[in-house]
């Protein structure tokens, strides 16, 4: 069986024409992933109510027409974020077992609109990684390749639209984690300006640049899902009161007279020739439409890694303290006394990498090196926050890299957290900043491995990022992944 | 203590604040509920939360610093502040560090005879944690929530107070000032109002501090007074022996009276303190501000001005009515009752005020301080003590007796008028009464009659005392004593 729909647009007209029921929607992304998803790993947890809701929604949808393009749609989530009724395990031994008592608040905007979780989504621990292949609850694999890694932390969520396991999926993006696996897994991925989007309900990582975002098949998706999910919630005080429907209107007309920096620091020593020739492809593309481009200086953005590494884990460190086994979560039973349940806990419950990033972001806080370090650090991000600013009184958007290479292999980089860091080299910057930016599918690289161009744009400009997508997204057509999937009616692809 | 030493004293006083929810979730913020029965994902620090701020918990921030004279700091930062301890869910308190919503302004407190300045170092936000409890539990122990997250004001003075009289003091006018504007009940009890002190000794006339020694866990005024007065000495002991105190933390046990060590200022933990990503910085509205001011009630020290004026009584009595605010609602009520009475009897009501402030300075405030509040009410409610005062300034009942059917009144939980009238108390003033008592008198008693007015002066009160017996003893001996005189000269 071939898909009954690919976007939100062609879902809602086969739902409204009753071309197909929401339970056939369902059912099929269920075979799929039942099919598929063993060789790749994407859910953690696939939603054992997704088909009881899906009838409940079919039944409503008899006697009250759907108000909502969402009405009835598969959504898969990280599992970072909670979801009633389903575990929150941050893909974590330290919260195997953990059941949240309430929705995230995009979950719960999303669940209002009529959507159907298909299920928790396969991470990073904590969204501490770049390969997905920190989680302490398995592999998910590259569909282009399975030897290769999917990015990360949100590896499950961009396998998933990329695989066919969900038409679309919501991820988190402290320092690239949505941007870098879409561009690993050919799709797209967008990162919110810091505010657009309610973080209550996100287990949070680095609390001042984590946003949560979509991943999808085309801009127009990743438009409706941004803008379903946004706004203040009276819930998280950082989001800030802007009106979503200003990203619908920017995100109509062409990229005619915009004008594009490329910030030569970003496409120096370090990128892949073969990223590189095919990000020229797509600066020719935007050309022929009618962009400017302009080379821009961003200096201080060399730094990104060295300040990103030194305020996400100083923020990880806080955040990560009320795992300690008192309450709720892993709770080693070896301890005699506080102290050793403490210890024990957080010994057995974090994984290498969580530990490390831990050990990191309490050293920068420490009496007598803060100002040396996390001090430091906030100064160098406002230097990359003003370079911005500046470049964009002379350039609508910024065009990037969003990895230096291809994905990678697993095991090419778990020993080398350096070599791992860096490659978020390039995305980390919009985090700094608070921008909000994008990884879209460029031109895969003669192998065949999907390679993401990246926009960045000045704060609520996502209507205008989006915009410039769909422009590339025309030209270079989404790509599907060659996966076989085992159903009850026998072999299709 | 030793003469020669002079203590220095600066106190932390965390204040619990009256808001309904609690500072960053909505929760109530309540006393006494079972346990973990007011808690929710945010105040248990779950996964995925973010603090919500209070605005209610703010306005009282400003309405306390509008009281002291602080400087009230229309952008202040929340920080986190990291240690582990079961009863800090998220392993850290949001708490402001850098950049303190109050600093700046102070009280004044009675020292010996005269008064000095308290200045206030800084007043902050933050939230409360949970509580461990341990007793009557086995091999365990249990952490209970409810309080985890209701909002604090942590108020820092400086290290001005010299005495430990003038600690309680402090506190006893803070307190007052916390309840007045409406920002904390001030309960030691119930762990509302809760004292911490920094203490050092140096020696007299020096402006160098000595080593101080935190003490925690006094949870009284009496206390605080005796922990201050402990540690002092042992301080001054140590000096004495050419010793070094040492930088340390330490506990008041109230069952000894002593404090003893908790922890060294070297084991100190590193809170790694930074600013709170999860709230933007509160700024506040000046206009806010300036609304806050005009609704501030009357302050204990403009009410210590006014009542000193108004009954014309010391500021230190009229402090001890403030210090109690029920004791001076008693006595503006009572005052009010006066009026009527002496409207009725045709006297000024001025010529009662004066009585009346000093029955309630003495009697009253005695009975207070033994029984508490219960005796402003009831058989003695306000209106009571004014009928009481009344009879004595209309001379139908002395002072004493007016004393006496108090103290009555007090143990049989009767109404003046009711003992007064059961005892036939009331005194006679009346000049025709007295008049035929006293020529009884001065007709069965030639013989000391005929002394007195040969000289023999000390048989007038032998004379008073028999006009008294023949009166059973409600003559107003102020009158007898004149009209005996005038009849004696005759």
């Amino acid at each position: 069986m071939s898909a009954p729909f690919t976007t939100l647009e062609s879902f809602r007209k086969g739902r409204d024409e009753r071309a197909f029921s929401i339970e056939d929607a369902v059912r099929y992304y269920l075979d799929r992933i039942e099919g598929i998803d063993r060789a790749l790993g994407a859910y953690l947890t696939v939603n054992p109510n997704a088909l009881n809701r899906a009838r409940q929604l079919d039944n409503r949808l008899a006697r009250n027409p759907a108000n909502s393009p969402f009405y009835g749609y598969p959504v898969a989530i990280k599992d970072n974020m909670n979801v009633l009724g389903l575990p929150t395990t941050c893909a974590s031994r330290m919260l195997a077992n953990f059941r949240p008592i309430e929705n995230a608040t995009v979950v719960e905007r999303l669940l209002k609109a009529g959507a159907v979780i298909l299920g928790k989504t396969n991470m990073d621990e904590f969204a501490m990684g770049s390969s997905t292949e920190n989680s302490s609850m398995g592999v998910t694999r590259n569909p282009w390749d399975t030897g290769r890694v999917p990015g990360g932390s949100s590896g499950g969520s961009a396998v998933s639209v990329a695989a066919g396991l969900a038409p679309l999926s919501l991820g988190s993006d402290t320092g690239g984690s949505i941007r870098q696996p879409a561009a690993f897994c050919g799709v797209l991925g967008l990162k919110p300006t810091y505010g657009r989007v309610s973080r209550y309900g996100l287990v949070a990582f680095s609390s001042s640049l984590d946003q949560i975002g979509p991943f999808s098949r085309c801009a127009e998706d990743a438009l409706e899902l941004t803008v379903l999910v946004s706004g203040p919630d009276g819930r998280d005080m950082t989001v800030r009161d802007r009106d979503p429907q200003e990203m619908v209107r920017e995100f109509e007309g062409s990229v005619r007279g915009m004008t594009i920096g490329i910030p030569e620091e970003f496409f120096g020593d370090g990128l892949d020739p073969e990223v590189a020739a095919s990000l020229e492809r797509a600066r020719e593309v935007w050309s022929a439409e009618g962009a400017v481009f302009r080379p821009i200086r961003l200096p201080s953005a060399s730094f990104g890694v060295n300040v990103y590494y030194l305020i996400a884990t100083s923020e990880a460190a806080s955040n990560l303290s009320r795992y300690d086994g008192i309450r709720y979560g892993y709770r080693s039973l070896s301890s005699g006394n506080l102290k050793d349940l403490y210890q024990n806990s957080r010994r057995e419950g974090f994984g290498p990498e969580v530990k490390r990033r831990i050990l990191l972001g309490t050293f920068a806080l420490s009496a007598g090196y803060q100002d040396q370090y996390y001090r430091k650090a906030q100064q160098v991000q406002s230097l990359i926050r003003e370079e911005f600013d500046r470049a964009f009184h002379e350039v609508d958007l910024v065009f990037a890299p969003t990895t230096p290479t291809p994905p990678f292999r697993f095991g090419e980089k778990l020993d080398d957290p350096l070599a791992m860091y860096l490659s978020d080299i390039y995305t980390i910057s919009a985090n700094l900043a608070g921008l909000p930016a994008l990884s879209t599918p460029s031109w895969p690289t003669p192998s065949g491995l999907p390679v993401g161009a990246q926009l960045i744009g000045p704060a609520w400009s996502e209507g205008r990022l989006l915009r410039a997508a769909r422009v590339l997204e025309e030209a270079v057509g989404f790509r599907t992944p060659p996966v076989s999937v085992q159903t009850a009616g026998g072999k299709v692809s | 203590m030793s003469a020669e030493y002079e203590m220095v004293v600066g106190l932390e006083v965390h204040s619990q604040l009256l808001t309904r929810t609690k500072l960053f979730c909505r929760c109530e913020n309540r006393f006494g509920a079972p346990p973990n029965a007011l808690t929710c994902p945010v105040c248990l620090g779950h996964p995925g939360v973010l603090p919500l701020l209070n605005e209610e918990a703010v306005r009282l921030g400003i309405r306390l610093g509008l009281a002291m004279g602080c400087s009230i700091h229309q952008r202040s930062v929340f920080d986190r502040k990291h240690y582990f301890y079961p009863d800090l869910p998220k392993g850290y308190q949001i708490s402001q560090f850098t950049y303190p919503l109050l600093t700046g302004g102070g009280l004044t407190v009675r020292s010996g005879e005269g008064t000095r300045e308290i200045r206030i170092h800084r007043i902050h936000l933050e939230e409360d944690a949970g509580k461990n409890m341990h007793a009557g539990i086995r091999d365990a122990s249990h952490v209970d929530l409810n309080r985890s997250g209701v909002p604090l004001l942590e108020i820092v003075s400086e290290p001005d107070i010299r005495t430990p009289e003038e600690a309680v003091d402090y506190l006893k006018k803070l307190r007052q000032i916390l309840r007045a504007t409406g920002v904390s009940d001030g309960n030691m009890e119930e762990g509302s109002f809760r004292c911490d002190a920094n203490v050092s000794l140096r020696p007299g006339g020096s402006s160098v501090f000595g080593t101080k020694v935190e003490i925690k866990n006094m949870n009284s005024f009496r206390f605080v007074h005796k922990a201050l007065l402990f540690e002092c000495e042992r301080q001054a002991q140590l000096l004495d022996r050419g010793e070094r105190v040492v930088s340390e933390t330490r506990l008041f046990d109230s069952s000894t009276g002593r404090t003893l060590p908790m922890r060294s200022k070297e084991e100190a933990l590193d809170y790694r303190y930074f600013p709170e990503p999860d709230l933007p910085p509160v700024v506040l509205d000046p206009k806010w501000i300036e609304e806050e001011r005009s609704r501030l009630p009357e302050l204990p020290h403009e009410r210590v001005a006014r009542l000193s004026g108004e009954f014309g009584i010391r500021e230190e009595d009229a402090e001890v009515l403030v210090l109690e605010e029920d004791l001076s609602r008693y006595l503006e009520e009572a005052r009010e009752a006066l009026h009527e009475y002496a409207g009725k009897g045709g006297w000024p009501v001025e010529q009662g005020t004066p009585r009346l402030v000093n029955f309630l300075l003495s009697e009253v405030l005695r009975e207070w301080n033994r029984k508490g509040p219960a005796i402003l009410t009831g058989s003695l409610a306000a209106r009571e003590i004014s009928y009481l005062v009344a009879l004595v300034v209309e001379e139908r009942l002395s002072l004493n007796q007016a004393k006496d059917v108090y103290a009555v009144c007090i143990e049989s939980l009767r109404t003046p008028r009711e003992v007064v009238a059961e005892k036939n108390l009331s005194q006679e003033s009346g000049e025709d009464a007295l008049g035929r008592w006293i020529d009884d008198v001065v007709r069965e008693n030639p013989g000391e009659v005929q002394s007195y007015r040969e000289g023999k002066e000390r048989l007038f009160g032998f004379l008073v005392g028999q006009v008294m017996k023949k009166s059973g003893g409600k003559a107003n001996p102020q009158k007898v004593n004149r009209l005996l005189k005038e009849a004696l000269s005759r």
